[in-house]
């Protein structure tokens, strides 16, 4: 095999001619310059790259990526993408969709996608709110939320997307934040790695009709306390000096925070993404409450299957490796096969 | 002893059991031993929609329509000339198609007192007078199966099982059938349990001999080969032939099929078959939904296959609006809709026509597609090719109206020269389009068959969005101008319209006929066998048959103008009348069933007769 040649792309290459029309402040600006400057590190030309989106703010993405794109309908785009990675096995099929069209209209596509390890890697940009409908509570809306269509409060109670990913048996989960660039791409890097489906949730800040849901995660001087920046191998511990870390009670299920000082180093869980059982990283995704204290960043959980496009085309290599015919003689004899007879003139 | 030999022009045999008694392999085996006697054949089965509804019971009563005669054919024919009945259930669900006279084979084993009572039987019909008019042959299959086996090294089970082969056996024998065929299938089926080979066949020759020495039946039949145009045949039911069909598609536009689909009755087996041939790059992919089967399929033909989906009516009701996503998009998509009766689940095992209207005009915002409908089951494989060519020419999803009729009936079909079929070779845009010979315009027309061009992902320098918010013509970018919208709506319309199509053939012998049938899909064979009787009695008719319905042939105006009467015999309540009718200011008048069932050639003989008489 020959060395990769290096393509040379720049961000640039990656702007398309549209104008982008998000609404000022949106934390969807953030996340394009973030995506369009991690682009080039993928060495993949341009042409063998395709943005599939559904409907929401967040699925205007494709329009603004100079590659290849669809922007499609609401909720079916793991749909659309599955049918295309898995015929074109050539591509890098990426998914942008939100928690409205991932969750709510899309959320069977969405776990199937994850539980057939398609190759795509699903962006989701969770900003807890329809933007696009024009305020309306979303399936990641916390319970009694006040909008246009809950004068009086939401009554349903919010979907953790981790949780979900994980439960749709998803090899690969990670968090990341629209506002944190290096992290964001740190998890875009992992993802684009991964063999199969990867999804990624974007905490997202919608400035219109939702603003300052994440704010403790980004905030200086307060973000330190909430965030747990996950590191593959590292013991789990957090805060601005570290006084917080995570453990695994005895007798428990799940994980919890304890201060550091008052903790023994070896009972400190130390992160490991590649666990097979998912009760681990689920476990991760129920530390946090809706309160966003104690959110873990990072990969979750990065664990090899074989996706479902190389079994798809494994088994049509099969079947074609032992073809010596031309496609129209392989198709005359597939129609004369069975009982035939014959008429002579 | 020796048996009276009678020659017939044509049978009809009617097989009826349990849903357990294997009576759809048994027509089917019949069927195979006809066909290659060269008999013209056609066939209906008719199964419940219950899997293993209660045994004995008439909704478990399962059948198989084989119809053959030693001229062409046209349906399965309208009444049965012979029932086997392989239960009380079987003879009292089916008795009233029967003319009087018909044969009626029953397994007399099967007549308990509470299986007779399962059905409301009060005495046994073979006892009372429920039979008189009919030729009744009493027949203890199921003792007599045992009974030969009894050597057999296979279990009780398995002997009362083989007894549908006594049943094919007795009926190979009466009609003088080839049975090589037959047992050669049995030592495939069973090749795994050589003693199952071995049991079944002997089954069969048991129920050869007991017909070859009983003195009930005294009389053996023969139907002698039809005259067909030469060449090789193989019978075939709709859904096989339009999987073939699909499959040729791909060999002949030299592009990988990608199968996006949910199980549905009657649609399932368009998937079973099709994963069979991966060899031909054919990928199936079975879905979470019937969304998710047409989105895979419409993401595999933006990559550049040639994406299907197959489904039956309350599919394509799902699947609209991915179609209309298609359709604004511009690109390629076969969808597959095998009707059955509706609304909802209606009656998924029963045939009707009734969604044309959703296939015409199903869809949100003005949204046209090109749609074709089969007329026989082995013209579902001309109908599918023709359905990708349209589709990948003019690039827009295309709807295929196959119904339950056409997709389970059979009938011989002449195998077409692979080199005759057509060619379905497209080109992929490789190059800038756009005058400064640098931009690549998405939306910039071929200007005489209105296709986009089909820029797949991977081309270099080609790379472009699309999606389903208007677009300006050319470009391709978000449109929200007020004169594009109107634009771009009249041409996607133009493009559906302006579709070449051939034109629709009359059959008009005498050449003065004053009526004139019109129809569409799988009616043809019942119109065409009413039509030749009525004719056969002197009277003149013309018949026509749509295949095309989106676009319709340019000279079907015409050809409507010039009868004074014209009838549209369809299994909906005028669904094609509606259209012609608006379209053409032509004042048809339809007739109308929606019985689940197909017409028979008599009932539409007998209207288009009233028909006739009042011109």
């Amino acid at each position: 095999m020959s060395e990769p040649v290096a393509l040379k792309l720049t961000m640039k290459d990656f702007k398309s001619d549209q104008e982008v029309r998000w609404c000022p402040g949106c934390g969807d600006y953030a996340i394009l310059a973030a995506v369009q400057q991690f682009m080039p590190e993928l060495n993949i030309p341009r042409e063998n790259i395709v943005f599939v989106s559904g409907i929401g703010c967040s699925s205007r993405f494709p329009y603004y990526m100079n590659t290849y794109g669809m922007h499609s309908i609401h909720g079916r785009a793991p749909a659309i993408a599955t049918g295309l990675s898995v015929s074109r096995p050539d591509l890098s099929v990426w998914v942008v969709t939100g928690d409205g069209d991932a969750l709510s209209i899309g959320g069977n596509h969405l776990i199937h996608a994850l539980r057939r390890n398609v190759n795509l890697k699903i962006l989701l940009f969770n900003n807890r709110i329809y933007g696009l409908t024009k305020g309306q509570y979303s399936p990641t809306s916390e319970v009694g939320k006040i909008t246009k269509s809950t004068p009086v409060g939401s009554a349903d109670a919010p979907f953790n997307p981790l949780s979900l990913a994980l439960g749709a048996e998803a090899t690969f989960v990670g968090r990341t934040i629209d506002s944190d660039r290096k992290h964001l791409q740190s998890v875009l890097r992992a993802a684009a790695e991964h063999e199969g489906s990867a999804f990624v949730e974007i905490y997202q800040n919608c400035n219109i009709f939702n603003d300052g849901a994440f704010e403790q995660l980004k905030e200086p001087g307060i973000r330190d306390d909430h965030l747990i920046r996950l590191e593959h191998g590292q013991p789990i511990t957090f805060g601005s000096d570290g006084q917080f870390c995570v453990v695994h009670p005895p007798g428990g299920f799940g994980l919890e925070v304890r201060e550091t000082a008052s903790t023994p180093a070896e009972e400190i869980v130390v992160h490991d993404a590649t666990v097979t059982d998912p009760a681990y990283a689920f476990a991760l995704s129920r530390l946090p409450g809706f309160d966003l204290r104690n959110t873990p960043i990072g990969v979750f959980r990065s664990v090899r299957r074989p996706s479902y496009d190389s079994v798809v085309q494994a088994q049509l290599a099969e079947a074609k490796a032992t073809v010596t015919e031309t496609p129209e003689q392989q198709l005359a004899g597939l129609l004369g096969n069975g009982d035939t007879w014959t008429i002579v003139g | 002893m020796t048996k009276q030999i009678r020659q017939l022009e044509r049978v009809v045999i009617r097989f009826a059991g349990d849903s357990g008694d294997g009576m759809q392999l048994t027509g089917d085996r019949f069927t195979s031993e006809t066909a290659q006697l060269g008999n013209d054949i056609s066939t209906l089965p008719n199964f419940p929609a219950e899997i293993r509804a209660p045994a004995g019971t008439l909704p478990g009563v399962s059948s198989f329509q084989v119809h053959f005669a030693d001229y062409d054919i046209l349906t399965p024919g309208d009444a049965p000339n012979v029932l086997v009945a392989m239960n009380p259930a079987a003879l009292k669900a089916n008795l009233a198609d029967l003319p009087r006279g018909a044969d009626i084979i029953v397994n007399t084993d099967e007549f308990t007192r509470r299986n007779l009572a399962k059905v409301g039987y009060a005495s046994s019909p073979l006892d009372d007078d429920t039979l008189d008019g009919y030729a009744v042959h009493p027949v203890a299959l199921t003792s007599m199966t045992i009974g030969a086996l009894a050597e057999q090294d296979v279990s009780k089970k398995d002997a009362e099982r083989a007894k549908n082969m006594f049943a094919l056996g007795l009926l190979s024998w009466m009609y003088s059938r080839p049975y090589s065929s037959t047992l050669r299938f049995l030592e495939r089926k069973f090749a795994k349990r050589p003693e199952l080979v071995a049991a079944n066949i002997a089954a069969f020759k048991a129920g050869w001999n007991f017909g070859e020495t009983t003195e009930d039946f005294a009389v053996r039949y023969e139907v002698k080969p039809a005259k067909m145009p030469a060449g090789t045949y193989r019978n075939i039911t709709g859904n096989a032939a339009l999987s073939l069909g699909i499959v040729a598609a791909g060999v002949r536009s030299g592009l990988p099929v990608f199968l996006g689909a949910y199980p549905i009755t009657p649609a399932s087996d368009i998937l079973h078959e099709l994963s069979k041939h991966k060899r031909f790059g054919v990928t199936t992919m079975q879905a979470e939904d019937e969304i998710a089967a047409i989105g895979a399929a419409l993401g595999a033909s933006y990559g550049g296959a040639l994406g299907v989906t197959t489904t039956s009516g309350p599919g394509v009701a799902l699947k609209g609006e991915t179609i209309s996503l298609a359709v604004a998009l511009e690109l390629p998509l076969l969808v597959v809709d095998v009707q059955r009766a509706g609304p909802s689940t209606g009656l998924p095992t029963k045939t009707e026509q009734a969604d044309l209207n959703m296939a015409l005009f199903g869809r949100h915002g003005e949204a046209p597609v090109a749609v074709i409908a089969p007329k026989s089951p082995s013209d579902c494989f001309h109908a599918a090719l023709e359905a990708a060519r349209i589709a990948l020419t003019y690039r827009t999803p295309v709807i295929l109206l196959s119904d339950n009729y056409v997709a389970n009936g059979s009938e011989p079909w002449l195998l077409p020269e692979v080199e005759s079929l057509p060619d379905l070779r497209v080109e992929f845009a490789t190059a800038p389009n756009g005058e400064d010979g640098t931009t690549f315009l998405p939306y910039l027309r071929d200007p005489e068959t209105l296709a986009r061009p089909w820029a797949v992902p991977g081309t270099p320098g080609l790379e472009h969005r699309i999606g389903g918010l208007e677009k300006a013509d050319k470009t391709g970018d978000i449109s929200y101008d007020p004169a594009n919208h109107d634009f771009m709506v009249r041409t996607r319309a133009a493009r559906i319209e302006t579709i070449p199509v051939p034109d629709v053939e009359v059959e008009d012998p005498d050449g003065e006929a004053r009526v004139l049938v019109l129809g569409w899909g799988s009616t043809y064979g019942p119109i065409g066998a009413a039509c030749r009787a009525l004719r056969q009695r002197g009277l003149s008719i013309a018949q026509a048959h749509l295949r095309h319905l989106s676009p319709m042939p340019a000279n079907l105006g015409a050809v409507l103008r010039s009868y004074d009467r014209v009838v549209i015999p369809e299994m909906n309540l005028g669904q094609l009348a509606h259209v012609i009718r608006a379209r053409y200011l032509v004042d048809a008048i339809g007739y109308n069933q929606v019985r689940g069932l197909p017409f028979t050639a008599a009932e539409l003989e007998t209207t288009l007769e009233e028909v006739l008489k009042n011109v």
